[in-house]
């Protein structure tokens, strides 16, 4: 992956499979302490000790069209490539958790990317399922949480409309450009 | 700035396109694949070029959807058409400039192009 929201994307899309109905994103970059850390949780189906245990091993997957499964392994080396961390905590029927911390400055860490394009996708993978996603650049945050926009577009309007993901995406893009002061 | 007041604006103006956008039997569906494989081949751009390309030419007969990993990750990225009452086409190693030319061709125009076809990437 060439950036680290293309694997917020990727990990997403394990919440959406797990048949999450609320997924919770927290991006904190926090410079003064050189750390960039990913958090991604959902209220899905969750994982139980003997899968979780074994869950970062790309020989482990769900699916059936191949042996493999990349995702959360990709993500873990990602991080831990920094000198940075990962963890991920499951239960069964509860949901599942995940949190990966990059060194800021490691000369091995992705750009973040395009975090608004990646919400948007996940929006439209599913747009019945409600995401919070929270940035925070320092002390600068800001939240969106889709629940509001439901509340504005009504029951008639879909997530999934293009004009409204179109309208979510720059939201989200100038959001982030408010709060990291322009340069990201 | 983007407010919330601009997605009013937007709520009033889709709501009449909303009725145009049923899925029924008449729609083009579009299918992206959006595993590990075709996210780290660049599905996302794929995925916005074709959602921005529907918006811009305000195209009401299609939807798009995503799925996962197809089983061919070695051409992903992969994007499925159904056009009604016709074969799927699958399109592969798509980027942002193809995606859009597909949905120009191929959603608007129900040409096939066949360059980006499985069926072309198989005989190479």
């Amino acid at each position: 992956m060439v950036e680290i929201s293309l694997h917020v994307l990727d990990i997403v899309q394990n919440s959406i499979k797990a048949g999450a109905s609320l997924v919770e994103i927290i991006i904190d970059e926090n410079v003064a302490d050189n750390l960039l850390t990913i958090t991604v949780s959902d209220n899905g189906c969750g994982m139980d000790s003997e899968f979780l245990s074994d869950v970062t091993n790309p020989f482990r997957t769900t699916r059936t069209t191949r042996k493999v499964g990349l995702g959360i392994s990709m993500f873990k080396s990602a991080a831990e490539l920094t000198g940075g961390s990962f963890e991920i905590w499951s239960e069964l029927g509860k949901g599942t958790g995940l949190r990966a911390a990059f060194v800021y400055d490691s000369i091995d860490r992705q750009p973040l990317g395009d975090m608004a394009s990646t919400m948007s996708t996940v929006i439209h993978a599913n747009p019945d399922i409600d995401y919070v996603y929270t940035h925070s650049y320092n002390h600068n945050t800001f939240e969106f949480d889709t629940r509001e926009i439901r509340t504005v577009l009504g029951s008639e309007i879909s997530l999934s409309q293009p004009e409204v993901l179109k309208w979510i995406e720059n939201y989200i893009k100038n959001e982030i450009e408010n709060i990291c002061g322009g340069a990201i | 700035m983007k407010s919330l007041a601009e997605l009013e604006q937007i709520r009033k103006q889709t709501l009449a396109k909303v009725n145009l956008r049923k899925e029924d039997d008449d729609s083009i569906r579009v299918v992206v694949g959006m595993a590990t494989c075709g996210i780290a081949a660049g599905a996302r751009p794929v995925m916005k070029a074709i959602m921005d390309e529907i918006e811009k030419r305000n195209i009401s007969n299609c939807y798009v959807t995503q799925t996962g990993c197809i089983g061919l990750c070695r051409l992903e990225p992969i994007v499925e058409v159904y056009l009604p009452g016709s074969e799927k086409i699958t399109y592969v190693k798509m980027d942002a400039d193809k995606a859009a030319k597909i949905v120009n061709e191929t959603i608007v125009n129900g040409k096939v192009v066949n360059e980006y076809t499985i069926g072309a990437a198989k005989e190479n």
